[in-house]
């Protein structure tokens, strides 16, 4: 968590991205960095185009916004939201809070990791999914809750009906 | 009962709510377009927020006239494979079928609420200006241009609300702080020199109240920001938003761009040549953030990492400037004050907490949903009245209210009025009012070692209490529950929780102890311990 830029650096440079995930860098660089407190709505700029956040990206992100580039690195990795690796085609976000818990979520989650065969922030070996925890959706009054990519919320979630819902984003 | 005139189209109304759609409101209000188009019926399909009766969610309302007036008559809940049969009982006329509830409002569910901050809320066009204004938008902020800044001040003050945060603190007397903060010109930075920030974090557990009022009334938190922002003499406000709220922000920008273009918001304010501006930024998965300090660094792109305090955000906030940060709720409970008068607000509540309260029901109920009551009701009505007992069917043993640093509570604490002086009487916190039920396959252990576990996973890093003081707690929770040496893993844990509590540099670290000690001391059984309680 350290806060000083590294002088011996053996982290990514920006030639390490396509030129697609360059291009796109670029344009969330050119749209945001002149805002106040820019560093978050870049990172969701990036995340939103790329899925993730490329750690190849980070040079150019202090470049713009004139901050070291082990600053950027300690704001990307506080937040639970943004990843430093690419996720699969889908991401799972299951709820493990209490309200979900009150009605079987914990079950719930034994059974997706076994399913799926993999951990938390996992992602399944045919690419399709990767699952990550989350700490309440707002949908506390119809748990276990599940949030499927950007605004696939889903209710009242089973072991049965989980199994249906990947069946589905497998195909 | 007679048919609405044949030229106006019928109308009806379909929730557009995050929980709604979850429960398959999208495809309901599909498959009522398409059987209505079939059958050359032309109707007009309202998108609404949700009436927060989750159990009846899909509810499908329809707008017929009687004597004149028009009431909405509900059927619920309504799955996509159930429109066609709606339309064969000529629901259109309010016929009759078994998933007819009759009229909404005359429910006893909701009849028996006070909804004042949610008065709109499920009934309205949310994004619609016109429909705003015809159901009593944006009154209190016309009343507010009128008025000299310390005026508006004062109303919110007299009216008696506290912030719907979690810490109660009166809002009034914070805005007052803001308002007489001295600008002191920070070398650099952006040109506003105070700001209106809406913390619209919402991560407790059990609770969707502030998702509920910007998906189903988003125009109602502008016009609170609004008057907050002339109150104080900020020009700039931002809504910093949990990224779990993708349906929320599409509301909140779609109503901040018709609040524009209608002149509502901006550099003019309807002519008034008064400022304010207003955007949506984006947390990114921190339940810190919620913590006032954190999110004003969080905005300002850093980590989201707690400050000391003093100096006060009202002080010294965003970008070093005098700051609001209110709560979803309460800045949305200000609108009406304004409208309506400080005495109208306060007249509802008691002692010290007045108002209403949005009161979210979560968790094993068979019930669940928005409760907007003034304050004074207690648990067991909300379990039982509203709530109707336990989702799984089984006696409930265990409430946690406040979100994930509350206390649990077991039967006998069910009598507890709401109210903020009453919980904390019995160590407990009304937080942002939701409530969590369990029923009697809890195991409270579990419970208490999951908020040490939490706190581990959210804490900021900065101070040791919290950070390695949870760490250690899911440790000898462990420990406990595979029964080591109970009685040191005991002592462990009390000293353990009253570092954290003392020595905490926020609430994080400082109220999870509270969780875990409520549990030990109610529920010692599923501690492995069989000494009576002290
Ligand atoms: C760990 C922690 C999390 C918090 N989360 C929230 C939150 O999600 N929403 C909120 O309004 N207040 C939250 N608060 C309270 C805020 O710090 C602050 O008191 C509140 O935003 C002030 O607004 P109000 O006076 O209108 O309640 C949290 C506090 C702590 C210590
Ligand atoms: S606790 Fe799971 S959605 Fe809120």
């Amino acid at each position: 968590m350290g806060d000083t830029p590294s002088t011996h650096d053996s982290s990514p440079a920006d030639g390490d991205m396509t030129l697609g995930q360059r291009a796109a860098v670029d344009a969330v660089l050119a749209l945001h960095r002149g805002r106040p407190g820019a560093l978050l709505p870049i990172l969701h700029g990036i995340q939103d185009a790329l899925g993730w956040v490329p750690p190849a990206a980070l040079p150019s992100i202090a470049r713009a916004l004139d901050l070291g580039r082990a600053e950027v690195h300690g704001v990307v990795s506080f937040y639970h939201h943004f990843r430093s690796t690419p996720p699969g085609r889908h991401v799972v976000r299951l709820c493990r809070a209490e309200a979900c818990q009150a009605l079987g979520a914990r079950a719930l989650e034994a059974h997706v990791k076994q399913v799926l065969g993999i951990d938390w922030h996992g992602t399944t070996a045919d690419g399709a999914l990767t699952l990550e925890p989350v700490y309440c959706l707002g949908n506390c009054g119809c748990g276990p809750s599940l949030l499927v990519d950007d605004d696939g919320l889903h209710a009242r979630v089973t072991p049965a009906s989980f199994d249906a819902l990947v069946a589905e984003l497998r195909r | 009962m007679s048919l609405p005139a044949a030229s106006m189209p019928l109308r009806v109304y379909v929730s557009r709510d995050a929980s709604a759609l979850a429960l398959g409101a999208d495809a309901t209000a599909r498959a009522i377009e398409a059987v209505a188009r079939e059958r050359g019926i032309a109707i007009d399909l309202v998108r609404t927020g949700s009436r927060g009766m989750f159990w009846l969610e899909p509810l499908v309302e329809v707008e017929v006239a009687t004597n004149g007036a028009s009431t909405r008559i509900g059927y619920g809940p309504v799955a996509a494979r159930d429109v066609a049969g709606l339309f064969d009982a000529g629901f259109t006329r309010a016929g009759a079928h078994p998933a007819r509830v009759g009229p909404v409002e005359s429910l006893d569910w909701l009849a028996r609420q006070d909804r004042l901050c949610f008065a709109r809320v499920g009934v309205t066009d949310p994004l619609g200006i016109a429909d705003y204004v015809a159901h009593g938008g944006f009154r209190g902020l016309r009343n507010a241009l009128a008025m000299a800044p310390a005026d508006i001040v004062k109303v919110v003050i007299d009216s008696g609300l506290r912030g719907r945060g979690g810490a109660a603190f009166p809002t009034g007397l914070k805005w007052k702080t803001v308002l007489d903060a001295p600008v002191t010109q920070p070398a650099a930075g952006p040109q506003p020199s105070k700001y209106v920030v809406c913390n619209a974090d919402e991560g407790d557990s059990g609770t969707f109240s502030d998702r509920m009022l910007m998906e189903g009334d988003p125009l109602c938190l502008v016009e609170g920001m609004t008057i907050a922002g002339i109150a104080v003499g900020a020009t700039q406000g931002y809504i910093y938003l949990r990224s779990e709220y993708p349906h929320a922000r599409r509301a909140l920008d779609a109503a901040i761009a018709n609040a524009y273009a209608a002149g509502w918001l901006g550099a003019d304010i309807r002519g008034s040549g008064r400022r304010f501006d207003l955007e949506v930024r984006i947390g990114a998965g921190a339940y810190i953030c919620g913590e006032e300090t954190s999110l004003l660094d969080s905005l300002e792109g850093k980590r989201g990492q707690v400050r000391f305090k003093p100096p006060l955000p009202a002080i010294k906030g965003l970008f070093g400037r005098p700051t609001v940060v209110n709560n979803v709720i309460s800045l949305a409970s200000v609108p009406l004050i304004l409208e309506r008068g400080a005495a109208y607000y306060r007249d509802y509540g008691v002692g010290r907490s007045r108002g209403t309260l949005p009161i979210q029901l979560a968790g094993n109920l068979k019930r669940t949903g928005l409760v907007e009551k003034a304050f004074g009701v207690t648990l067991r009505e909300l379990l039982y009245d509203w709530g109707g007992g336990s989702y799984s069917g089984r006696p409930i043993r265990a409430v946690q209210v406040g979100g994930p640093l509350g206390a649990y509570l077991p039967e006998s604490q069910f009598d507890t009025p709401l109210d903020y002086e009453a919980f904390a009487s019995i160590g407990a916190m009304l937080g942002h009012g939701g409530i969590v039920a369990f029923d009697d396959s809890v195991d409270m252990a579990e419970q208490a070692r999951h908020a040490m576990e939490f706190c581990a996973v959210e804490s900021c890093g900065k101070c040791t209490p919290c950070r390695i003081g949870s760490t250690r707690g899911v440790e000898v929770l462990d420990r406990l529950r595979a029964g080591i040496d109970r009685e040191r893993q005991l002592a462990l844990l009390e000293d353990l929780c009253t570092t954290m509590r003392h020595a905490s540099l926020c609430a994080l670290g400082g109220l999870t102890p509270d969780p875990v000690t409520s549990a030990l001391k109610h529920f010692r059984e599923d501690f492995g311990i069989s000494t009576p309680r002290e």
